[in-house]
């Protein structure tokens, strides 16, 4: 927590924004807890619900702690085309739960996203922030028997 | 301003730069529909209904928030226009759910309205819905966010009107939708339930909880008056259903609080029609209260009246008057006490709370009250200087508007040795320990005298005794300071050079500067202070008491005082004197009468035979009310005339049942010294009766016949014999109220006073040294107990903890003590605690809280059962007999 305070604090008084000091600090700890927020409120002199709002409002940003994996499937334009709807029925199957929610035993964090800019090689997914392309059924549970 | 021409609608105008197109059409009588736009809040062209046709742009524009320019051409209603307002429309109601049937905002609705006007039954788009659960979980709103049309009026009410930024928006896209904090229920959240919110909401996602269910807009009387709580006296409609408040609603029409409220002025009415109001007069026998008639219950007082005053003389009465009641209901008793019963014994809470401010600021200027308007100080002022108030929670529309002030830049220095709420904005807090004011006052003074930056040109030329103030305040070094008030002599330096380098500062106090037996000369010094930085007599600048009952001020001003007729014109002298004996044609009494706290002592000697109480509550809100029990015991006859059966009313011979502000009129006079028109919205319950008229009934009895038909006959009268208030009648006040002085029918009234000239001629600076509290702790009683108020709730709780929802969200009193000695004393959060003073003891709840200091404990005093005036001490200020209920030792005890 001190190290987290610390960080907020240096970066407040170089005048740096909410949302750079989100990402460092969620980098940190994987996720942004409210109390986070609630110290990140007070150092800035932001309201509370601006700064939940925001954090709510980029989806790169959880409130909940991640799992050790994080698949993020595309279902942007193209990669719904491609069929990614029959790809996230595939990893809810596989690993029981749904899309936005964390297995129980913290392994895996599941998010459907919106265009990771890929397009050409869609359907396609990032997993632990590579991109992986030409996604099938059969690909992506590999991928996830290769990652439990 | 310079000026643009235009085109709208075919009409050509000269128009200001800076208007929106709204401005303009508005200005013209074309019409534009709006709905997220609202005159109070700054526009947020959320919605797209406004949206007009402007030639060589290339989309249509909202014309809430779109600024004219040189030559613009405008059409508001081309069938282009009309279809994108319609679509815009649309997709609100497409997501919008239809029951207006059973909706408890239809007729009020402005979707509703929009929704008639364009012809639209249901939605041409059928997509998803929303679905959330309906939060009724606090006492005071309903949230529906199914009904939310995301305008932003709420957020934008609570950033720039309320200045408490709770609410905001999360998510994106569809699923936006309103919160508070950190999305927190409302109650969980920094949410203080003014209600502001609800206030500007165009549809039913926001309403009041205890309306649901009992009428819509068109089934409601509408009764515009003034709030029977605080001195900032905010005005609001009461609206009325068979006889019921069912709610209150904002009015802007006013000069106090435009729209704005808190939450005890727009929840906390429902007292007024509780079960518990007294509807008859009550007669004591053999210890059991019977209902009595009007012409019994008065016969038994003015039979035992006249007895007492033939063998005991008129001396053996005592009355205490009421900041709750009117102007004309003051000065009558006064004028009952001193005419009819033949004694200057007549007083009021106002001895609690701002005696010395009457004296204190008379004795400096002139003249004892508030010398600025609320206007121009939270719009005026660079800086403030709040010392001893509570401002946020005790005055909170003009806590708010510091606030506001604040936001945009002006300084704000606190001295509180609690870290009250409005302390949490301050640049800076100097939290010195209860009863070192003056130490703390001087130190400031003698840095800007020490740094030469005090105005000169002001003290030379309008005051005087500044020679003394400097060979005093020179003791007073602010390293000197520190080691009595505990604040850093660094704090201190860095507050003087802030209130020297901004002009004007305002200097607010309340009970804070006070309840001390130095309150005089608390009072003086925050004069001293304040005339050294030559902000006197200037916008922005003042000595700001801020009066706590909604019409103490009019109650002082009236004369239910002991030394003074009405208008503070003195009894002792002989002109004064043979004036009132004229006029009221009877003889005077020319030697000034007790105050509350000599009363009670003399009733308890045996001195005081009768008292006669209007509306007010000793019992709970006077020091050691031990004692106090003990002298109205020993009366030969209490008369108690209440609402409620008051613990004083308890020990009553007999209780008159007078009415609420709703049920009459008259005026109040603000602590801005404005004197406003209340009316009334419904009868009297059951067979109450409003108090003038019980004043003037038993006056008659009495052999004093008091005829008045109106209370704007008493205040004609009133009005005849008091020059400040010479020029106001019923008649002139309308809903902005006139502020006195205001002595003729041609006379404005008056925002500011001492302008150019003190009301005595020069200002007087008074030296003054530090004076330590009466009872300081000791070995057996450790701490210092400070007692004061919370936002929800009313002085001795008569009226709040009868009010549903304020009673839920603040249900009981706690003792507030420092985690430090709480550790120490291994107490406990929510523990049940005994707090003991010399006087006596009562049993609490612990809150363990950074809030109050180490050493000092602070609690409440609107709680009977666990009552802070159980433990507080009588010890009065020489000057102003105000009793020191700020400061005095106790002990804290596990069970």
């Amino acid at each position: 927590m001190d190290s987290i305070i610390k960080i907020i604090d240096e970066m407040n008084k170089s005048n740096e924004g909410l949302v750079p000091i989100l990402q460092r600090v969620q980098d940190k700890l994987g996720y942004l807890p409210i109390d986070i927020l609630e110290a990140i409120s007070e150092k800035m002199n932001l309201p509370y619900n601006q700064v939940f709002g925001v954090t709510t409002f980029y989806s790169q940003f959880r409130l909940e702690p991640q799992g050790e994996n994080l698949i993020q499937l595309c279902n942007g334009t193209a990669c719904h085309v491609k069929g990614s709807k029959k790809i996230i029925k595939t990893i809810e199957e596989k690993l029981g739960i749904k899309k936005g929610e964390t297995t129980e035993n913290m392994k895996f964090t599941f998010q459907v996203v919106y265009c990771i800019g890929s397009c050409g090689l869609s359907p396609t997914a990032m997993i632990n922030k590579k991109v992986i392309p030409k996604l099938t059924s059969s690909k992506i549970l590999k991928i996830l028997e290769e990652l439990s | 301003m310079p000026k643009l021409n235009i085109k709208i609608d075919g009409r050509l105008l000269e128009v200001k730069e800076g208007s929106t197109i709204l401005d303009v059409a508005k200005k013209e009588g074309i019409y534009i529909p709006t709905l997220c736009y609202h005159p109070a809040l700054t526009p947020q062209s959320a919605c797209r209904i406004c949206l007009v046709e402007i030639e060589k742009e290339k989309v249509l524009q909202p014309a809430c928030s779109f600024k004219v320019r040189e030559n613009m051409v405008i059409h508001t209603n081309t069938p282009k226009v009309l279809e994108a307002r319609r679509v815009s429309l649309d997709l609100i109601i497409s997501n919008h759910p239809l029951d207006c049937m059973t909706c408890d905002i239809a007729g009020n609705c402005e979707l509703q309205d929009l929704a008639y006007e364009f012809g639209i039954k249901e939605s041409e788009f059928k997509g998803r819905r929303t679905n959330y659960p309906i939060d009724e979980t606090n006492p005071f709103i309903i949230r529906d966010f199914n009904k939310c049309i995301l305008c932003r009026r709420c957020i934008r009410v609570c950033e720039e009107i309320q200045n408490r930024r709770v609410l905001g928006v999360t998510n994106r896209g569809f699923d936006t939708k309103i919160i508070a904090d950190f999305d927190l229920p409302l109650q969980d959240s920094t949410c203080e339930f003014c209600g502001q919110c609800v206030a500007v909401c165009p549809v039913g996602a926001l309403t009041l909880k205890i309306a649901a269910g009992e009428g819509r807009e068109w089934e409601f009387k509408k009764i515009n008056t003034v709030c029977p709580y605080c001195g900032v006296g905010c005005r609001f409609d009461l609206n009325i259903k068979d006889e019921k408040i069912v709610k209150v609603t904002s009015n802007p029409d006013n000069s106090v609080n435009e729209i704005a409220l808190c939450v005890k002025g727009r929840f906390g009415f429902d007292f007024v029609n509780h079960p518990d109001r007294l509807k008859s007069p009550l007669i004591k026998r053999n210890g059991r209260f019977e209902e009595a008639s009007w012409d019994k219950a008065l016969d038994y007082i003015a039979n035992k009246f006249l007895e007492i005053r033939k063998i005991e003389g008129s001396d053996a009465f005592a009355v205490l008057s009421s900041a709750k009641c009117t102007n004309e209901e003051n000065y009558l008793l006064q004028k009952f006490t001193r005419a009819v019963l033949g004694t200057n014994n007549i007083d009021h809470c106002a001895r609690l709370c701002h005696a010395p401010t009457v004296t204190g600021l008379a004795t400096a200027f002139g003249s004892g009250a508030m010398t600025n308007s609320i206007e121009d100080i939270t719009s005026k002022a660079k800086a403030y200087f709040v010392i001893g108030s509570n401002t946020t929670e005790q005055h909170p529309v003009i806590g708010i508007k510091i606030r506001k002030a604040v936001r945009e830049g002006a300084k704000l220095i606190v001295a509180d040795p609690r870290e009250v709420d409005i302390a949490k904005i301050a640049k800076i807090h100097l939290k010195h320990r209860p009863g070192t004011d003056i130490a703390l006052l001087n130190s400031l003074m003698n840095v800007i005298i020490d740094e030469e930056l005090w105005d000169k040109e002001f003290v030379e030329k309008r005051t005087e005794g500044f020679e003394e103030l400097k060979e005093t305040v020179s003791e007073y070094s602010p390293q000197k300071v520190e080691k009595i008030t505990g604040v850093p002599a660094k704090d201190i330096i860095k507050s003087a050079m802030i209130l020297a380098n901004n002009k004007p500062t305002s200097l607010i106090y309340a009970m804070g500067i006070t309840q001390h037996i130095c309150g005089h000369l608390n009072v003086l010094s925050c004069a001293n202070l304040q005339m050294l930085l030559g902000n006197m007599g200037i916008p922005g600048g003042g000595v700001n008491p801020l009066r706590g009952q909604n019409n103490v001020q009019g109650a002082c001003d009236m004369g239910a005082l002991p030394n003074v007729y009405p208008g503070y014109q003195s009894v002792t002298s002989k002109d004064n004197q043979s004036k009132f004996e004229h006029f009221w044609n009877v003889e005077l009494k020319k030697e000034p009468g007790l105050t509350v706290v000599e009363m009670m002592n003399e009733a308890g000697k045996g001195n005081i035979k009768a008292m006669y109480i209007m509306g007010e509550n000793p019992m709970v809100s006077d020091p050691d009310v031990n004692h106090v029990r003990k002298c109205l015991e020993s009366l030969e006859i209490l008369v108690v005339q209440d609402i409620f059966l008051s613990e004083t009313a308890k020990l009553a011979d007999v209780v008159l049942s007078g009415v609420s502000f709703a049920e009459k009129d008259g005026t109040y006079t603000n602590t801005e010294r404005r004197v406003q028109l209340l009316n009334k919205a419904i009868k009297p319950i059951g067979n109450s009766k409003p108090d003038w008229k019980i004043i003037c009934e038993l006056s008659t009895k009495l052999g004093y016949p008091m005829k008045h038909n109106s209370t704007k006959e008493i205040m004609d009268e009133m009005a005849s014999v008091t020059p400040i208030y010479g020029g106001i009648s019923h008649e002139r006040l309308d809903a902005n109220g006139i502020q006195w002085p205001c002595p003729d029918k041609e006379h404005p009234g008056t925002a500011i006073l001492h302008v150019g000239k003190f009301s005595r001629g020069l200002g007087r600076f008074t030296a003054v040294d530090h004076l330590p509290p009466e009872e300081l702790p000791d070995k057996e009683y450790p701490f210092v107990l400070t007692t004061g108020r919370v936002i929800y709730h009313w002085h001795t709780g008569e009226m709040t903890r009868r009010s549903k929802g304020l009673s839920t969200i603040y249900p009981e009193n706690v003792v507030e003590i420092n985690p430090e000695d709480a550790m120490k004393l291994n107490i406990k959060d929510r523990e049940i605690v005994r707090v003991i003073s010399r006087r006596g003891e009562i049993e609490i709840k612990a809150n363990i809280t950074e809030r109050t200091q180490p050493g000092v404990l602070f609690i409440t005093f609107h709680f009977a059962e666990s009552n802070a005036n159980i433990l507080t001490i009588s010890a009065l200020d020489e000057v102003s007999k105000i009793p020191e209920l700020k400061v005095c030792a106790v002990a804290i005890k596990k069970l």
